[in-house]
C-alpha cells in the first residue's frame, strides 16, 4: 500500500477554549489527538496570534489560521505549499462569513449541515474544487430565515434543485441566467492609510492601500469597463480573476464580466513615492514618574488639511505598559475606557471639529514599587473620511456592453486609517 | 428503487447486530433515526440525515447506522442523496461489505446523461476507499477520462490519486490515463491532472514535453489552485530542461559573486557549465520555451491569491535571469498586507531571498518596518529581513529604527533586535563601533533580559578586535555584581578569561568574587568560572593559584557530573604533577589559542536549496514527499521534444517569414531532419511568436478538416499575423482557443481516440513541409494543392481522405462522428492585435451556454465553424495584388455595431507596394465603414492582414470603397452573407422560449426541409448551421431539436433559430425574428447549407 497523500487531509475547527467543535476528513479519518500538538504550540505561544501557522508533528504537519476567534487547523501529510493551504482556509472562512453573515462558532454549529456540504464541495480528495462563491451558492443555497421556515414546513432543502452551470463555463465566477428588476452596480473605493509617525510627528513610513469593493446586481451577462481619471496612481494592483489583465496593461481600463453580488474587484497600492497626506496629527505628552508611581497622560488629536472633509469615527487605542494599574482621565470629547486586565485604553472620539480639538488628559496610576515603564506606548488611531479618496483616485466612467438595459451606477469613496500608528 | 430496498433489507439485519456490542450504550434515539430513514417521507429522511451528519461533524460515531443509511443511496431527493454520500465517504472504509451494496447505484450514475451526476457518482465511488472495487474504479476512471464533459474528466483526474493511494499497483495504468488527460486542452482539467501527475508519477517528466507549451499558454485561465500546482511542476520541469540563465553573467563578472542560486557545489557545477559553454564558444541564449514560461507566469503576480503569487515568485527566483527577478518584490511586499499567517509565510521566503538578492527588496525597506501591534513572530521575521537588507547606505536609517524597537515592551522582540544590531555590526564594518557603543549603553538598561542579550552580542563583537576594547571588558566585569542572567554571566566570564591579558588587574578579582558565589551559580556559569580559573592559572598563576585550587575543589564535589568531570580534566591538564604527561606543556596553547570570531549570520542562509514557497523551506527540513529541485543541466536536453507537430500550412507560411527574420543560427539548430521546428530557429525574444505558432498548431489541426482550401490561407495569415505582432496579447487569444476547445470537447464523442488519431494524422503530415520547402513562393492556391498532395504522398492516403472537409466543396463521402471529432479544435482565427480586447468578451461568453448537461454537443462558439474566405480583388485584376476577406466573427473593437471584416492582402508583384489604404468609402445611407490603418509597405511576396469594421445596417447591401496603393486604386465591394450580420447571444432554454413567445406570427418563418444523408448527425447539423450563420447554440432538452440564437449586429434584434428533426430525414426550420427580411434570407441560406 502506498500512502502518498497530498494536500489537505482533515480539518478541525477549534474555539478559543480548546474545544474541537467540528471535524471533517477528506481521506481516511485522522484522530482528534493530532490536535494535541497544536494545543501544545498554542500554550507555548501564550498569545493566540503567535501560534505558528505551520507545526510539524511526527506524522503530520498542521497548518492553521486564526479567524474570528476560531482556529482552523488542517492536517497535511506531505509537502504542499503552505500558502496554498492558508489561502484555502481563509477562503473557507470567507465562505462561512458570506453564507452566515458571520464566521462564528455559533453560526457554524447552527448550520452544521450546510457547513458540511460546503466543505464537501470545496475540496475533493484534499484538492480545492469549487471555491467561487457564485458557484457554491448555486450548489448550496445560503440559509435565510424565510427559507428555513419554508423548509421546515415543506421539507425542501438547501441544496439547489437545478444543477449548476458555472463550473462548466469559461466564466467560473458568474452563473448564467441572473435576473434583477433593478439593475444596479455600486463601487466602493476604500483607501486605507498605513503610517508610522514618530515621536516628533514626522512620518517614518506612509502608504495608501486601496480596494474597490463592488456590489453588482445586473441581469444577464454584462460586460463592464471601468476607467479612472488618473489610473497611473495605482502602483501595484491585484485583480479578481474576472479582470482582463491585458486590457489593463495596455489601456489602464478595468474590463470584466462581473461575478454576481458582492466581491472585491481590485486591491491596489499607491506608490510610496507619492507623498501621502496624513489627515490627522496627534500631540502627546505621556510620562511616568519613578518615585510617585504615577504618570501623566495628555493627548490631543487634530485634523490637518482635509480638502474640506470632516474626519470622523476617530478612535484611539493604546496598549499601556503592564505596570499601569489604572487611569483617571478626562476627555473633552467622546468617552474612554481602560481595561485593567488587558491594559488597553480605548478613546472613542467621534468627529473632530477644528474649532475645539478633542483632548484626553489625566493621571496614570502605576503599580507601586515596580520600575517605571521604559517605553511610552504607541497610539493606534482609527478614523474615517467620507467622500474622499486620499490618493486622489477618481473613477471616470463605467460602461456596460452586452446588455441593453440602463443600469443604475454608483461610486462611493471613503478613506480610513489602516495600520496607523503614532510612536510616543 | 423498490428492488434496491429489498436487496438491502437482508444485510441490514445481519450486519446490524454484530455492531451492537461495540456500542452497547447506544442512545435510543439512534432507533428513531433508523425509523426515520426507513420511512417513505423524504422530509423525515432528510431530517435524519441532517442529524447524522451533525454527529459526524462533531466527531461522534454514527457507524452503526450504516445499513439504514446505505439503503437511501438511491433516494431521489438530491439533498438526502448528497448527505448519504457524505456518510458513505466517511464510513465505507470501516464497513466495506455493506458499502459494496451502494456500488451499483454509482455505476448506474456513471452512465447518467447528466454530466454532473456522472461526475458526482465518480467522485463518491473513488472516495469510498474499498480495495475490492479497485477494478471498478479503474474502469470508471478510464471511461470518465474520455468523457465528453470536461467536468467529468476533471473528476476523473481527481480520482486518479485516490485510486493510487488505494492500490499503487495500478500505477502503470493510471499513468496512461494521466498521459491522456495531460493532452486535454481545457483549463478545467489542466490543474487537476497536473495534480494527479505530481502525486502519481512526478518522475515521468517526459510526459510533460508535448504538453509544456500548452500548459504555459493555458495557465492564466486555469483556476487559482490549479495554477499553483502547475507552476510548481513547471519550475521543476524547467530546471531539468533549460540551461541556467545566469551562467554567462557570472562568467563576465570577474569577482564571481556567488551565483544567485543554490549552494557552493552548485556554483562549482555552474562553473563547469560555464567552461563547457566557453569551450563551445556559444553565447547563452535562452530557450524560447524558457522565455515563454517566464512571460506567461508574470501576469499571475497580480493574482488575488497569495499562493499563486508566491508560486510565481519562486518560479522567478529559481528560473529567471538575475536582472528579471526584481519584478517579484513588489508583489511579495503586497502580500504583507494580508492575513498574519500569509505574512508569516511570505516573510520567511523574503528572508531567504533577501540574502541572495538584497537589491531586490531594498526599495521596499520601509514596508518591513515594525509596528507595535505586529505579532512577535512577524516582528522577528521582519527584523530578519531588515537585517539582511542593511548595507552601508541604509544602515543609519535601520539603526535609528532599531533604536525604537529596543524600547519595545515585547522583550523577546527586544532581544531579537539586539541580535540584529550585532549582525549589522559584524557585516558592516563602518558602524561596528557605533553599534558597540549603543550596545554598551544598553548594559545599563533596567531590564535584565536586555542587558543579558547585549552582553552575549557584545561578547561576539569584541572577539573581532579585543585589543581596542579593554574598557568595555572592564565595564562588563563590573556587571557581574548585578547581572543575574546565567547566559550573560557566562559570557562575561568567558570574555574576561579569554582576554585576561588586557585586564590583568580585574580578572583575578572577578575570579575571587565568583569563587565566593560559586556554589550558587547555574551550571553554565560554573563551567565558565572553571575556565576562567584555568586561564588565569596559566597566565597569572601567582595571583590565582589558590583561587583556582579552591574553585576546582568546589567543582569536584558539585552535584553535576559535567562540572565534576571538567574540574578533574582541567586539574590534570594545568596542574603539573609527575603523572601528567606531555599535554601539560601545551596547556596554554590549548586554552588560549587564537579563536576565530563567530560569524553572525542569518538562519535563513542557504535555505534556498529548498524550493521556495514549499513546506520544506518553511520548516527548513525535508518534508515527506518533497520533490528536490534539480540543478540546471550542464547541457540543455534536446528542446525539440516539446515540439508538437505543426500541420504543413502553418509551417510553410511561417517559414517563409522566418527566412527573412532569422539572422543568426541558434544553438538548437542541429536538430537534423525534423527540420526547423518552432523552437529551433526563433530568437529568444521571439518567444511569443514561437508560442503563437506552436499554439496555433494545436488548434489548427482542426482547420484541415473543415475547409482545407480556404483554411490554408487563413491559417497562413494567422501565423503571419502572429509573427508580425509579437506583442499580441496572449490572453484573449488563448481564450479564443480555449473557448473553441471547450466547445469542441464538449461535443466530442471520445477525446481519447480523437487525440490518438490526431497524433497519427500529424505524423502522416509531418513530411509535407519538407517537400514544399523550395516552393514557398508559389501562390496560395498552388500551395493548397501542394499540401493535399503532399499529404497523400506521405503514405497515409486513407487518413488524409478522412480528414477531408465535411463542409467544403469537395464533398466528403464517409463522415462519422469520430472523424469529425478528430479535429474538433477549431482553427484559431486571425486576430488583429487591436481587436483582441473586445474579442475577449465574446470568448468569455462562449462558455456560457451550458445550462443543462443533458444535451451533449453542448456549446458552440462562433469560432467553431469554418471561416469562409471571399475574394475582394483577384490577382489578375489587381495587377499582382490579391485581396481576400473573411468575416472573423469577432466584435469589431471600438464599435459593437460593426461587423469585423478581416482583410488579407498579398503582394504577388515583384515590387514593393506602398501606402495601401481605403479611400473614399461610398457607403449607402446609414452604412458606416471604419477603415483599416494604412499599410505603409508591403514587400513583394508578403502578406498583410488587417481588420476593418463595417456597419451594414442589418442589410445585405454591399459596401463599396476604393482600395488604393501608391500607384493604383481599385474599386471593390464587400457583400456580407446574411449569416454574418449577426453575433451569437447566449441564453438559457427558458429565455429562449420566452423570447420566442414574443416573436410569433409575422415574425416567424417556418420551412420544411429534407436533411441529406450525410447531414444526419447532430454534429454535422450544428456545424453546418453555424457555418452558415454566426449564431450561438442554445441548450435544449429535446434531443431532436436544435436551437440557436443571435442578435443582429446593428440593431441588436434577436434572431432565434429552431431546427426540429422529424421522422425520416425531414426537418422543420423555424426562424423568429422581427427582421423579416433577414429571417427569410437566413432560412434560405441555412437550408442551402444543410443540403450541401
Amino acid at each position: 500500500m502506498c500512502f502518498q497523500q497530498k494536500m489537505i487531509h482533515s480539518l478541525f475547527l477549534i474555539n478559543c477554549s480548546g474545544d474541537i467543535f467540528l471535524e471533517k476528513h477528506w481521506k481516511s479519518v485522522v484522530s482528534q489527538s493530532v490536535c494535541d500538538y497544536f494545543f501544545e504550540a498554542q500554550e507555548k505561544a501564550i498569545d493566540v496570534e503567535n501560534v505558528p501557522p505551520v507545526i510539524s508533528t511526527p506524522h503530520h504537519y498542521l497548518i492553521s489560521i486564526y479567524r474570528d476567534k476560531i482556529f482552523f487547523v488542517s492536517v497535511i501529510q506531505t509537502e504542499v505549499p503552505p500558502l496554498f493551504v492558508i489561502e484555502f482556509l481563509h477562503r473557507v472562512a470567507d465562505t462561512f462569513q458570506d453564507y452566515f453573515g458571520e464566521c462564528s462558532e455559533t453560526a457554524i454549529k447552527d448550520n452544521v449541515v450546510i457547513v458540511y456540504e460546503l466543505l464537501e464541495e470545496m475540496l475533493d480528495n484534499g484538492f480545492p474544487l469549487a471555491t467561487e462563491s457564485n458557484i457554491l451558492k448555486e450548489l448550496i443555497k445560503p440559509p435565510t430565515i424565510l427559507r428555513s421556515v419554508v423548509n421546515s414546513i415543506t421539507g425542501s432543502s438547501n441544496v439547489g434543485d437545478t444543477l449548476p452551470t458555472g463550473q462548466l463555463s469559461n466564466i467560473p465566477w458568474r452563473r448564467a441566467g441572473v435576473k434583477y428588476t433593478n439593475n444596479e452596480a455600486y463601487f466602493d473605493v476604500i483607501e486605507e492609510i498605513d503610517a508610522i509617525i514618530d515621536k516628533s510627528g514626522s512620518t517614518v513610513f506612509a502608504e495608501i492601500q486601496g480596494v474597490i469593493d463592488s456590489c453588482i446586481k445586473l441581469s444577464g451577462m454584462p460586460d463592464l469597463s471601468l476607467s479612472f481619471m488618473n489610473p497611473r496612481l495605482l502602483d501595484d494592483v491585484s485583480f479578481h480573476p474576472c479582470i482582463r489583465f491585458k486590457r489593463w496593461e495596455s489601456e489602464r481600463v478595468l474590463s470584466f464580466i462581473p461575478p454576481d453580488g458582492n466581491f472585491r474587484l481590485i486591491s491596489y497600492r499607491v506608490s510610496s513615492q507619492n507623498l501621502v497626506a496624513i489627515p490627522v496629527y496627534v500631540k502627546h505628552m505621556i510620562s511616568f514618574k519613578e518615585n510617585t508611581s504615577s504618570g501623566r497622560f495628555d493627548v490631543t488629536i487634530g485634523p490637518k488639511q482635509n480638502m474640506g472633509k470632516t474626519v470622523e469615527g476617530v478612535v484611539m487605542t493604546v496598549h499601556m505598559p503592564k505596570a499601569v494599574l489604572n487611569m483617571n482621565l478626562t476627555a473633552t470629547q467622546g468617552s474612554y475606557t481602560f481595561d485593567p486586565v488587558t491594559k488597553v485604553l480605548t478613546w472613542d472620539v467621534g468627529k473632530i471639529t477644528p474649532q475645539k480639538l478633542p483632548n484626553l488628559k489625566g493621571m496614570v496610576n502605576l503599580q507601586s514599587g515596580a520600575p517605571k515603564p521604559e517605553e511610552n506606548p504607541s497610539l493606534n488611531i482609527q478614523f474615517k473620511i467620507q467622500q474622499l479618496a486620499i490618493s486622489g483616485l477618481k473613477v471616470n466612467r463605467l460602461d456596460m456592453y452586452g446588455e441593453k438595459y440602463k443600469p443604475f451606477k454608483g461610486v462611493k469613496y471613503i478613506t480610513k486609517a489602516g495600520k496607523f500608528q503614532v510612536r510616543t | 428503487m423498490g428492488q434496491d430496498k429489498c436487496t438491502k433489507c437482508g444485510p441490514t439485519t445481519q450486519v446490524g447486530h454484530p455492531e451492537v456490542p461495540h456500542h452497547v450504550t447506544l442512545p435510543p434515539r439512534h432507533d428513531d433515526l433508523k425509523e426515520m430513514l426507513d420511512s417513505n417521507k423524504d422530509s423525515l429522511k432528510l431530517e435524519a440525515m441532517k442529524r447524522i451528519v451533525a454527529m459526524i461533524a462533531r466527531g461522534k460515531n454514527a457507524s452503526d447506522l450504516f445499513p439504514a443509511v446505505v439503503k437511501n443511496v438511491a433516494c431521489k431527493n438530491i439533498e438526502v442523496k448528497k448527505l448519504v454520500y457524505v456518510y458513505l465517504v466517511r464510513y465505507a472504509e470501516e464497513q466495506q461489505d455493506l458499502a459494496l451494496l451502494s456500488i451499483s447505484t454509482f455505476q448506474r450514475g456513471l452512465k447518467d446523461p447528466n454530466q454532473l451526476i456522472r461526475a458526482s457518482a465518480l467522485r463518491v465511488l473513488s472516495s469510498i476507499r474499498v480495495p475490492i472495487i479497485v477494478p471498478i474504479m479503474m474502469l470508471a476512471i478510464k471511461e470518465a477520462a474520455s468523457d465528453m464533459s470536461p467536468y467529468v474528466r476533471k473528476t476523473a483526474a481527481h480520482a486518479i490519486p485516490k485510486l493510487y493511494s488505494l492500490d499503487s499497483d495500478q500505477k502503470d495504468q493510471l499513468i496512461e490515463v494521466i498521459e491522456k488527460l495531460l493532452a486535454d486542452k481545457t483549463t478545467l482539467v489542466a490543474g487537476s491532472v497536473v495534480m494527479a501527475f505530481e502525486e502519481v508519477c512526478p518522475e515521468r517528466i517526459d510526459l510533460i514535453h508535448k504538453n509544456y507549451r500548452k500548459l504555459c499558454n493555458l495557465l492564466i485561465d486555469v483556476e487559482e489552485w490549479g495554477q499553483v500546482v502547475i507552476i510548481n511542476m513547471l519550475t521543476r520541469y524547467a530546471r531539468t530542461q533549460f540551461l541556467s540563465p545566469n551562467q554567462n553573467e557570472s562568467l563576465l563578472e570577474e569577482n564571481t559573486e556567488k551565483a544567485f542560486y543554490g549552494s557552493e557545489e552548485e556554483d562549482a557545477k555552474d562553473a563547469k557549465a560555464e567552461a563547457a559553454v566557453l569551450a563551445k564558444c556559444k553565447p547563452y541564449v535562452m530557450d524560447p520555451d524558457h522565455r515563454l514560461l517566464l512571460r506567461n507566469t508574470k501576469p499571475l503576480l497580480q493574482s488575488r491569491n497569495a499562493a499563486v503569487v508566491m508560486a510565481v515568485a519562486q518560479l522567478y527566483f529559481h528560473l529567471a535571469p538575475k536582472a528579471e527577478v526584481g519584478v517579484i518584490a513588489k508583489a511579495l511586499v503586497r502580500l504583507l498586507r494580508s492575513h498574519s499567517e500569509v505574512q508569516y509565510v511570505v516573510l520567511q521566503n523574503v528572508a531567504t531571498m533577501s540574502i541572495k538578492r538584497r537589491g531586490m527588496f531594498e526599495p521596499y525597506l520601509k514596508s518591513f518596518y515594525i509596528r507595535s501591534t505586529d505579532p512577535t513572530q512577524i516582528k522577528i521575521l521582519k527584523l530578519e529581513v531588515l537585517t539582511n537588507l542593511a548595507n552601508e547606505t541604509n544602515i543609519s536609517t535601520i539603526l535609528r529604527e532599531f533604536q525604537t524597537y529596543i524600547r519595545s515592551m515585547d522583550k523577546d522582540f527586544v532581544a531579537a533586535t539586539i541580535q540584529a544590531i550585532g549582525r549589522c555590526a559584524t557585516n558592516i564594518g563602518k558602524v561596528r563601533d557605533t553599534c558597540l557603543n549603543g550596545l554598551v549603553q544598553l548594559l545599563s538598561n533596567r531590564d535584565e533580559l536586555v542587558v543579558a542579550e547585549s552582553v552575549v552580542v557584545i561578547k561576539k563583537l569584541l572577539q573581532m578586535q579585543p585589543a581596542q576594547h579593554s574598557e568595555i571588558i572592564k565595564h562588563m566585569a563590573k556587571l557581574t555584581d548585578n547581572i543575574q542572567v546565567p547566559m550573560a554571566r557566562a559570557s562575561i566570564l568567558w570574555l574576561i578569561g579569554e582576554y585576561c591579558e588586557h585586564v590583568p588587574k580585574i580578572a583575578p578579582d572577578v575570579l575571587r568574587k565568583m569563587a565566593k558565589s560559586f556554589t550558587n551559580e547555574e551550571d553554565i556559569v560554573k563551567l565558565q568560572v572553571i575556565n576562567l580559573a584555568a586561564k588565569l592559572y596559566l597566565t597569572n598563576s601567582k595571583q590565582s593559584k589558590l583561587l583556582t585550587q579552591y574553585v576546582l575543589n568546589l567543582a569536584k564535589y558539585d552535584q553535576n557530573y559535567d562540572i565534576r568531570d571538567r574540574a578533574r580534566f582541567i586539574r590534570q591538564l594545568i596542574v603539573p604533577t609527575e603523572k601528567s604527561g606531555a599535554l601539560n606543556k601545551y596547556a596554554k596553547k590549548l586554552f588560549l589559542a587564537q579563536k576565530p570570531a563567530p560569524i553572525l549570520e542569518s538562519s535563513f542562509k542557504d535555505r534556498d536549496h529548498f524550493q521556495l514557497g514549499s513546506l520544506s523551506h518553511l520548516l527548513n527540513a525535508k518534508a515527506v514527499g518533497y520533490q528536490e529541485l534539480p540543478d540546471w543541466p550542464d547541457e540543455a536536453p534536446d528542446p525539440s521534444v516539446r515540439n508538437v507537430e505543426v500541420p504543413e500550412w502553418t509551417k510553410c507560411t511561417s517559414r517563409e517569414k522566418r527566412k527573412e527574420k532569422v539572422e543568426k543560427p541558434f544553438y538548437s539548430d542541429s536538430e537534423g531532419e525534423s527540420g526547423p521546428t518552432e523552437s529551433a530557429d526563433s530568437e529568444p525574444e521571439s518567444g511569443s511568436e514561437e508560442n503563437g505558432s506552436s499554439s496555433s498548431s494545436g488548434s489548427s489541426s482542426s482547420g484541415t478538416e473543415e475547409e482545407e482550401e480556404e483554411e490554408e490561407e487563413d491559417s497562413g495569415e494567422q501565423s503571419e499575423d502572429k509573427e508580425e505582432e509579437e506583442e499580441v496579447e496572449k490572453r484573449p487569444k488563448r481564450k479564443d482557443k480555449e473557448g473553441s476547445h471547450k466547445a469542441v470537447l464538449g461535443s466530442a464523442g471520445s477525446p481519447s481516440e480523437e487525440e490518438e488519431e490526431e497524433e497519427r494524422a500529424k505524423k502522416a503530415k509531418k513530411k509535407a513541409p519538407q517537400g514544399r520547402k523550395g516552393r514557398v513562393e508559389t501562390s496560395s492556391e498552388a500551395s493548397t494543392s501542394e499540401s493535399s498532395s503532399s499529404g497523400s504522398d506521405s503514405g497515409s492516403e486513407a487518413e488524409a481522405k478522412q480528414r477531408k472537409p465535411p463542409s467544403s466543396k469537395a464533398s466528403p463521402k464517409e463522415i462519422s462522428l469520430l472523424d469529425l471529432d478528430d479535429f474538433t479544435p477549431s482553427p484559431v482565427q486571425p486576430i488583429p492585435s487591436s481587436s483582441i480586447i473586445s474579442t475577449s468578451l465574446v470568448t468569455d461568453l462562449e462558455g456560457l451556454t451550458l445550462t443543462d448537461s443533458s444535451l451533449t454537443p453542448t456549446l458552440l462558439s462562433p469560432a467553431f465553424s469554418a471561416v469562409k474566405t471571399y475574394e475582394l480583388l483577384h490577382r489578375m485584376a489587381g495587377e499582382g495584388l490579391a485581396v481576400e476577406y473573411c468575416f472573423s466573427r469577432r466584435p469589431f473593437p471600438g464599435d459593437p455595431h460593426m461587423v469585423a471584416v478581416q482583410i488579407q492582402i498579398s503582394n504577388n508583384t515583384d515590387t514593393e507596394v506602398k501606402n495601401l489604404r481605403v479611400n473614399e468609402p461610398k457607403p449607402l445611407s446609414g452604412m458606416r465603414i471604419q477603415e483599416f490603418p494604412e499599410i505603409e509597405h508591403l514587400a513583394p511576396g508578403d502578406t498583410a492582414t488587417v481588420v476593418m469594421g463595417i456597419d451594414f445596417c442589418d442589410s445585405t447591401q454591399a459596401a463599396n470603397f476604393q482600395l488604393c496603393t501608391h500607384t493604383r486604386q481599385f474599386y471593390v465591394s464587400i457583400q456580407p452573407p446574411v449569416g454574418e450580420l449577426m453575433a451569437p447571444v447566449f441564453m438559457s432554454e427558458n429565455e429562449f422560449k420566452k423570447e420566442q413567445g414574443k416573436l410569433m406570427g409575422m415574425s416567424e418563418i417556418t420551412e420544411k426541409l429534407t436533411l441529406p444523408e450525410k447531414c444526419q448527425s447532430d454534429h454535422t447539423i450544428v456545424q453546418q448551421l453555424t457555418s452558415a450563420a454566426n449564431v450561438g447554440r442554445v441548450p435544449c432538452g429535446a434531443s431532436n431539436e436544435y436551437r440557436f440564437a443571435a442578435k443582429t449586429v446593428t440593431s441588436g434584434s434577436l434572431v432565434l433559430i429552431t431546427l426540429e428533426r422529424r421522422e425520416g430525414s425531414t426537418a422543420q426550420l423555424t426562424i423568429n425574428s422581427e427582421k423579416m427580411v433577414i429571417g427569410t434570407m437566413l432560412v434560405k441560406d441555412i437550408i442551402q447549407a444543410l443540403a450541401q
